[in-house]
């Protein structure tokens, strides 16, 4: 990874030896039952083979379409859902090794932002108590320390000390995001998961939430793992970008050049499909065709070699391993035509 | 004449806390073959004014409280039962966000296309399963034959929304009335629909009302724009123009909050602070005079006139703005009117 950082490179360490996160070849599968008996007829591969890392202080961009286990993929790292297979190392030490102490202290440095700021927060609850919650839990600090640090939480995230009393119903959706983000930074995490955490936000509003989550980042050094189906969102964030397709990484690297120069044909009919948002500049000609076909039924080989425009009868034989670009290591695509098609548009 | 003619519509909803004037005092034109979007961020009355062309505002809680809609000349809010629901369907369709609004979960999707058929054309079975096994083919949708049979419930998302689209362009209706059809769908299958509405317009001259909050897909698929703030229009004008040099200062902030228009990945983004005002009492002067950022350049009485003096929509050169002092307007090069010069500003 490229270590141009941004003017405001966040504190603490740049680049050590190992990486903040790292996860190696990941599965996530789900037994599909059927019949009277409830029988396994099948499994659906929600995540099937995915390895990135992610350094502190840096944002890494997941994005993807419906059903292209992105989320799943955010979940089984919370360990919310047990992996398949495959390693989680977070700072080094292996999540499904980890016991007790050790444990209780990864669960603490990983916390998660949900899309959801309706859904997320505990309508019974006071906000109060919603963003201490986790404090109370992993008993830190007294009574009076946890509320003091709830104040100062709260005011981190914009929110004044009164709101403390207050339910969730009393707040708009980008209150309850900044509630959900104090919620989450209650105890000091290294990592913090984000799925779609603006996609239920105005315009207006979802700007409010990205501003501050890349101030926090800069402030406290904060990794991200961000994920979205919004590109231009994702574009503003993310330092490195991975794209998914049907539980498949398809392509991953730094941000801007993975924007400036897409190499994998599905990036590149993702970044086509986004409106131009410049009335004078439309886009032109026939979008890709067809749908995400379902993870219970994924082709055998490249698993969009169906709806690509470039496709051989070589791409349906086996799935194609990630590979670095000529020139650049850091740029992968999992591609077998990647020379042939360089060039043709994107 | 314009196809559809929106005057002074004033939309009420009775609530526990009084009267909401969800939709108070808006005024749109739709001319024949063409595109109107109107844009705003939730609550500001969009979906209302739309839902009310086709007068499918539940009432009570919903109440016309004044103004007049015509399409084509016909008075739509007093047009007898009879004549709307030949209105509906035939002349003037609508399609939304959420798919099960229009199908019903108990038919077949054949039955149901065949029902618009038999109703708008007269076609018999036969004649309609042809053209409605065309029209699924046309919006996309992999083995029709198996299509028509099915349950709405055993179709994916996208796939719903293709039957409804099909559905409302089977009526090759004059005017097709769209509430965020895109907003749940995936970028590449949005970037499907979107292309395959400008087709029926291309074809047919269909008058297109879209509603939506996303500002890229204004610049993709409208001709004209009507900004919608609190219930109101502020700004209504050509696309480019608006999108060039917003007179509104909501518009404007709309458009800078929008993260492709930052000035650099992680850049601070423009925010407008504050919240809606209540629609319950909205404030006796300019709705977004609290909010505006505009504002704080201009001297005290000018203040005094954007807090107590409400603003009318008026024409200012190509522009529709509701504002006491609009932001100067870029003439623009090639247009032949004659711009008016930059007019009083603080």
């Amino acid at each position: 990874m490229s270590p141009a950082a941004p003017a405001h490179s966040a504190p603490g360490p740049v680049a050590t030896a190992s990486p903040l996160l790292q996860v190696r070849d990941l599965h996530k599968h789900y037994p599909v039952r059927g019949g009277v008996f409830g029988r396994t007829v099948g499994s659906v591969q929600a995540v099937a083979g995915v390895s990135f890392t992610l350094a502190a202080g840096r944002t890494l961009g997941l994005v993807g379409e419906s059903g292209c286990g992105k989320s799943t993929l955010g979940r089984t790292l919370m360990r919310l859902e047990a992996p398949s297979s495959g390693q989680v190392l977070f700072g080094g030490q292996d999540l499904a090794e980890a016991r007790g102490d050790t444990l209780r202290r990864l669960r603490r440095e990983m916390q998660m932002i949900f899309q959801d700021p309706y859904s997320s927060l505990n309508p019974r609850m006071t906000v109060g108590e919603i963003v201490r919650e986790p404090l109370v839990v992993h008993g830190i600090d007294s009574k009076a320390g946890q509320l003091q640090r709830v104040r100062e939480l709260l005011q981190t995230v914009g929110l004044a000390p009164q709101t403390m009393e207050r339910y969730p119903s009393e707040f708009s959706g980008g209150q309850r995001q900044r509630i959900g983000v104090a919620r989450a930074l209650a105890l000091e995490p290294r990592l913090v998961v984000a799925d779609e955490p603006v996609s239920a936000l105005d315009v207006s509003v979802q700007s409010q939430v990205l501003n501050l989550m890349v101030r926090l980042q800069r402030e406290r050094g904060l990794a991200y793992l961000f994920i979205s189906h919004d590109l231009s969102v994702v574009r503003h964030v993310a330092d490195d970008l991975a794209v998914m397709y049907l539980g498949r990484i398809v392509e991953k690297g730094p941000a801007g050049r993975l924007f400036q120069a897409p190499a994998h044909p599905y990036t590149r009919a993702l970044l086509q499909a986004v409106p131009s948002a410049d009335p004078r500049r439309r886009r032109q000609g026939v979008p890709l065709q067809g749908e995400t076909p379902s993870p219970m039924a994924t082709p055998a080989g490249c698993a969009f070699a169906p709806r690509c425009p470039h496709a051989t009868e070589a791409c349906r034989q086996s799935p194609p391993a990630l590979q670095p670009l000529d020139g650049d290591a850091a740029h992968e695509a999992a591609c077998i035509r990647l020379h042939e098609i360089d060039g043709s548009g994107g | 004449m314009a196809l559809l003619e929106i005057d002074r519509l004033q939309i009420g909803f009775d609530t526990e806390a009084g009267l909401l004037r969800a939709v108070d005092g808006v005024s749109l034109t739709l001319q024949a073959g063409q595109t109107l979007g109107l844009v705003g961020e939730s609550g500001c009355g969009k979906s209302v004014t739309a839902a009310s062309v086709l007068r499918l505002v539940p009432s009570p809680p919903g109440r016309l409280l004044g103004g007049e809609i015509r399409f084509d000349g016909r008075d739509i809010l007093r047009l007898p039962a009879a004549a709307l629901q030949q209105l509906r369907g035939r002349e003037v369709a609508m399609i939304f966000q959420d798919p099960m609004t229009s199908l019903n979960p108990v038919f077949t999707i054949e039955r149901q296309l065949g029902e618009v058929l038999a109703l708008r054309f007269g076609l018999d079975r036969r004649a309609a399963r042809a053209r409605a096994l065309e029209m699924l083919r046309t919006v996309g949708i992999a083995e029709p034959e198996a299509r028509l049979v099915a349950y709405p419930h055993e179709l994916s998302g996208g796939m719903k929304q293709r039957v409804m689209i099909a559905m409302a362009l089977l009526c090759e209706p004059r005017l097709l009335i769209a509430d965020e059809p895109s907003t749940a769908l995936d970028v590449t299958v949005q970037a499907q629909i979107l292309h395959l509405m400008r087709e029926l317009q291309r074809r047919h001259g269909t008058a297109l009302l879209f509603i939506t909050h996303d500002m890229g897909v204004v610049a993709e698929m409208c001709d004209q724009v009507a900004v919608m703030y609190a219930g109101r229009v502020v700004e209504r004008r050509a696309v480019a123009e608006l999108f060039e040099s917003p007179r509104h200062p909501y518009t404007r902030g709309l458009l800078a909050s929008m993260p492709r228009h930052a000035a650099g990945p992680k850049a601070e983004l423009p925010t407008i602070e504050g919240t809606v005002p209540s629609l319950l009492a909205p404030p006796p002067g300019c709705r977004f005079a609290e909010r505006c950022a505009h504002r704080a350049g201009l001297d005290a009485a000018a203040r005094q006139r954007c807090e107590h003096e409400d603003p009318a929509l008026v024409a200012d050169g190509e522009a529709w703005v509701a504002c006491h002092f609009p932001l100067p307007g870029q003439a623009a090069p090639g247009v032949s009117h004659v711009a008016p010069a930059g007019k009083g500003r603080a």
